[in-house]
């Protein structure tokens, strides 16, 4: 592979790591949760859909109408038995309620599905590529992977900004106690919050599933690829977790072309000199991120 | 110490403000005869009792550690398994060039609180659950150097030398007390720093930072010192498994399994006490014995409980204790007494 | 209809270990406007927060229409005709002038103020609306959140402190708004720093003391001397109501 290839393959990728991020991002905009179980739920999405596809025997790509309003109730779910209640036990506990679920989420797939590297039915997608030029091949799945979560983001951007959902959300991420105050519901706005989160971390699984092998104990690292892109573009902002990802995505696949065993480290410097430089991330001012109650 | 002070409101009878109680000297003088006995199992009791005491030992002295990090600084680390490794793998590197492997420990110990001066200026710029996953990615980070460094055996790994010398009934009881003295300093030394230093200032720290800071407390100090303490502390533990298991490899010795047994037994013993971690080993000692034959079951009924103590009783078995009858052996707050009781 | 608007009882009201609130008893009759003065701490804001719900009270009632509202959340009393325009106007940072408004209808009591209607009252928003909010100055940030309180088609609005920080000139302006809301029967209850105002502007007056009602009377049957002295303190005076 090419240069040019590594640095096309790497800014795709970066598509993938948005599209698990930008839930986590939503969540913690909103509600001030840091969902430690988010990359568990993503791995779910893919046995999901591993079980929805082997039982009906479809590529996955035509489950995800079933698929994702079921992720989208575990979220509401979620939200309204676990994460809201954990919000008014103190600040710590959000954070331990999240990782002890993410130890039961881990065990309870390996229980369930052994810890096998699966794989998912991706159809004729997964195998098929382009070609640009003579030195440039891009895999459909990947190009797929990253409109998608264009997609998505354009999708919640859109959500936010027009309509009256939007409004309450973003009313409730400036200041929660006005915002119920002059009248919004709070609660029904973070299970729906939740929710969505929870389904686009399900939608980023089926391509996690699809472009790789899975197994239950994976959620921990997609959790820090994740994390890593939205401190990295900069926390509050959905397009900066996109750039974020796609810094993280090129250092990975360039690196790797150089020597594979550095790829990861290499993805997890980039991260530290982020926080090192600039904490804010690359695309934030300081005032947002303080404002987003992450900085200590 | 006492002291004495005058409401400023009511009646104008004198209260006395003490940080001690004869319960607290009790308890201190029955902890030292405790100290003594487990000092004395490996003459009268040997090898057997040995083995499980140094299991129970080692949760202690991490679920001090940890208390201290979250209950205490409000810090929640979940990537103290890197100061673990670390020390193993520095006990390792101490141990080969010849120095005691028993001395090795405090060395151990020493360069993985050096270490995690430089990560704590990192990490410290966040906080909560951001901070949560950034411990996350500095265990991740220390598990990929040693798996690419072919010194210390790559992903191989590393056999830790210096200990055929020994008698293997000495060198098992050396390894237990070496053990006894790490639990007990991790304990004692939690209570004295935050007695001492922190005072009142760790819990609000620990509930409320920006109150906190807000009224004058040196938030920063404190998680900078809680930070170090505990990387300290935690490369003393694992300089102490690579001595208990003789053989350091980097899935093992920096695995999140160290997070999750420290998790649980800091909230199911009580967070912000430091009897509570002491009851919270016990506990996860006996559920491992229990539920030993259940595989992966046994960490869901971790997680399990982990997130019911916090939603339901967040203040743990000690701190629910505490509450309902007001027992303390430990104090290290403040208690306002009224003349008449 | 028969019987005070709003009417508080025995109010005592908590922060952790202190208490606010002593026993507190209000009465707004429909149609008046009620200024509510006393001394910075004296319990004011926490009356109004406590009427709204964004207090819990620890004892007493407030009852609405003959409705008891007292352990209703928020979003309810909205809905029941209460609106609250917050101390330091608490305006939505990242939200234009228009959204601002917009998101004070979410329990809105009626479509009785379509934004067309608001705009009428403040036309100096229309031209703003797409404006972000942390953008406007003092006394436009002070009309939006007014504004937003109106989009909630109130019957009832709670004002706290909508002079602080401005030039007379605007609160003027502002409080000319407020009498045509009045000529319009809405009922209003201001916590009012300035006491000529306070007594200028409004029908009846309550003075709170370190968290009890130290005067209550219709502004036409006090004179300020006896307000001031309700204020400070000074004696156990309490005019005929």
């Amino acid at each position: 592979m090419t240069w040019v290839n590594a640095v096309i393959q790497g800014l795709l990728l970066g598509g993938q790591y948005a599209l698990i991020a930008c839930g986590l991002s939503l969540a913690f905009g909103v509600m001030r949760i840091v969902n430690l179980a988010h990359g568990d739920l993503a791995i779910c999405g893919a046995y999901l859909a591993l079980v929805m596809s082997s039982a009906l025997g479809v590529p996955v790509w035509y489950l995800l109408p079933l698929l994702l309003p079921i992720a989208f109730a575990a979220g509401l779910v979620l939200q309204v038995l676990l994460f809201g209640r954990a919000l008014r036990h103190g600040v710590l506990a959000p954070v331990l309620v999240t990782f002890g679920l993410s130890v039961m989420i881990e065990n309870l797939l390996q229980v369930a599905a052994t810890s096998d590297p699966r794989g998912l039915n991706g159809g004729e997608l997964a195998l098929a590529s382009f070609r640009i030029g003579s030195q440039i091949t891009v895999s459909w799945l990947f190009m797929t992977a990253f409109l998608t979560a264009c997609a998505v983001l354009s999708g919640l951007q859109l959500l936010l900004s027009r309509t009256s959902w939007g409004r309450k959300v973003r009313a409730i991420a400036d200041d929660p106690d006005t915002a119920r105050l002059v009248g919004i519901r709070v609660r029904p706005v973070f299970a729906t919050v939740m929710g969505i989160a929870v389904a686009t971390a399900a939608l980023a699984g089926v391509f996690i599933g699809t472009i790789g092998t899975f197994d239950p104990y994976q959620g921990t690292n997609t959790l820090i690829f994740a994390f890593e892109a939205v401190v990295i573009g900069g926390i509050g902002s959905l397009w900066g977790t996109l750039a974020g990802g796609m810094a993280l995505g090129v250092t990975q696949v360039v690196v790797g072309q150089a020597n594979q065993a550095y790829a990861v480290l290499a993805v997890h410097l980039l991260f530290l000199a982020v926080l090192a430089v600039r904490p804010n991330g690359l695309f934030v001012s300081h005032q947002a991120a303080r404002q987003a109650g992450a900085l200590g | 110490m006492r002291r004495t002070a005058t409401p400023v409101t009511g009646t104008g009878h004198p209260v006395t403000v003490s940080r001690w109680s004869r319960t607290a000297s009790g308890s201190t003088g029955v902890a030292l005869v405790v100290v003594l006995v487990l000092a004395a199992v490996p003459y009268f009791a040997g090898g057997p009792a040995e083995q499980p005491l140094i299991t129970l030992l080692t949760f202690v002295a991490m679920a001090a550690q940890w208390n201290l990090l979250a209950g205490f600084s409000g810090l929640t680390s979940f990537g103290q398994q890197a100061y673990l490794g670390l020390g193993a793998y520095a006990l390792y590197l101490v141990a080969v060039h010849g120095v005691n492997p028993f001395a090795a420990i405090a060395a151990a110990a020493l360069i993985a609180a050096v270490i995690s001066l430089p990560v704590s200026v990192l990490v410290l710029r966040l906080s909560g659950g951001y901070f949560a996953v950034a411990t996350l990615v500095i265990a991740a980070v220390f598990q990929i150097v040693a798996t690419l460094s072919p010194s210390v055996g790559g992903t191989t790994g590393v056999t830790v030398p210096g200990l055929g010398g020994y008698d293997p009934v000495l060198r098992a009881a050396l390894i237990y007390w070496a053990t006894l003295a790490v639990a007990v300093i991790s304990v004692a030394g939690v209570f004295l720093l935050v007695r001492r230093t922190f005072g009142l200032d760790a819990r609000a720290v620990g509930s409320d930072p920006v109150a906190a800071a807000s009224t004058g407390v040196r938030v920063g100090r404190i998680r900078r010192l809680a930070y170090f303490a505990a990387a300290g502390g935690a490369g003393a533990v694992g300089a102490l498994i690579a001595l208990q298991t003789l053989y350091v490899e980097p899935t093992t010795v920096f695995s999140i399994q160290y997070s999750v047994d420290m998790l649980f037994m800091v909230l199911i013993g009580g967070m912000g006490t430091i009897e509570g971690p002491v009851l919270g080993a016990l506990v996860l000692f006996g559920l491992q014995e229990a539920l030993s034959s259940y595989g992966a079951w046994y960490l869901v009924i971790v997680g399990g409980l982990a997130v019911a103590a916090t939603l339901i009783a967040s203040r743990g078995l000690w701190g629910f204790a505490a509450d309902r009858f007001g027992w303390s052996l430990l104090p290290v707050g403040y208690r306002v007494r009224h003349p008449h009781g | 209809m028969t019987g005070p608007l709003l009417e508080v009882t025995g109010l005592d009201v908590f922060y952790g270990d202190f208490q606010a609130l002593f026993g507190v008893r209000l009465s707004v009759a429909g149609g008046r406007a009620t200024a509510l003065v006393g001394a910075n701490g004296a319990g004011k804001t926490t009356l109004l927060r406590t009427i709204a719900g964004a207090q819990p009270a620890a004892a007493g009632s407030v009852r609405y229409r003959g409705r008891d509202l007292t352990a209703a959340p928020p979003h309810r009393r909205i809905s029941a005709g209460i609106a609250l325009v917050p101390e330091g106007r608490k305006l939505f940072a990242s939200l234009t002038v228009e959204e601002n408004i917009q998101v004070g209808a979410a329990a809105a009591a009626s479509a009785d103020w379509p934004l067309r209607r608001i705009y009428d009252v403040f036309p100096m928003l229309a031209r703003r609306r797409g404006q972000r909010a942390s953008t406007l100055s003092g006394g436009e940030q002070q009309a939006v959140a007014i504004a937003r309180a109106l989009a909630a088609a109130p019957t009832l609005l709670l004002l706290d402190e909508i002079s602080l920080g401005l030039a007379p000139r605007v609160v003027g302006e502002l409080y000319r708004t407020l009498t045509a809301l009045r000529a319009e029967g809405a009922t209003l209850l201001i916590v009012e720093q300035d006491l000529r105002r306070a007594m200028a502007e409004c029908d009846d007056l309550v003075c709170l003391l370190e968290g009890r009602v130290a005067l209550a009377a219709p502004a036409s049957a006090v004179r300020r001397d006896q307000v001031v002295a309700a204020y400070f303190g000074e004696g156990t005076r309490r005019a005929a109501t």
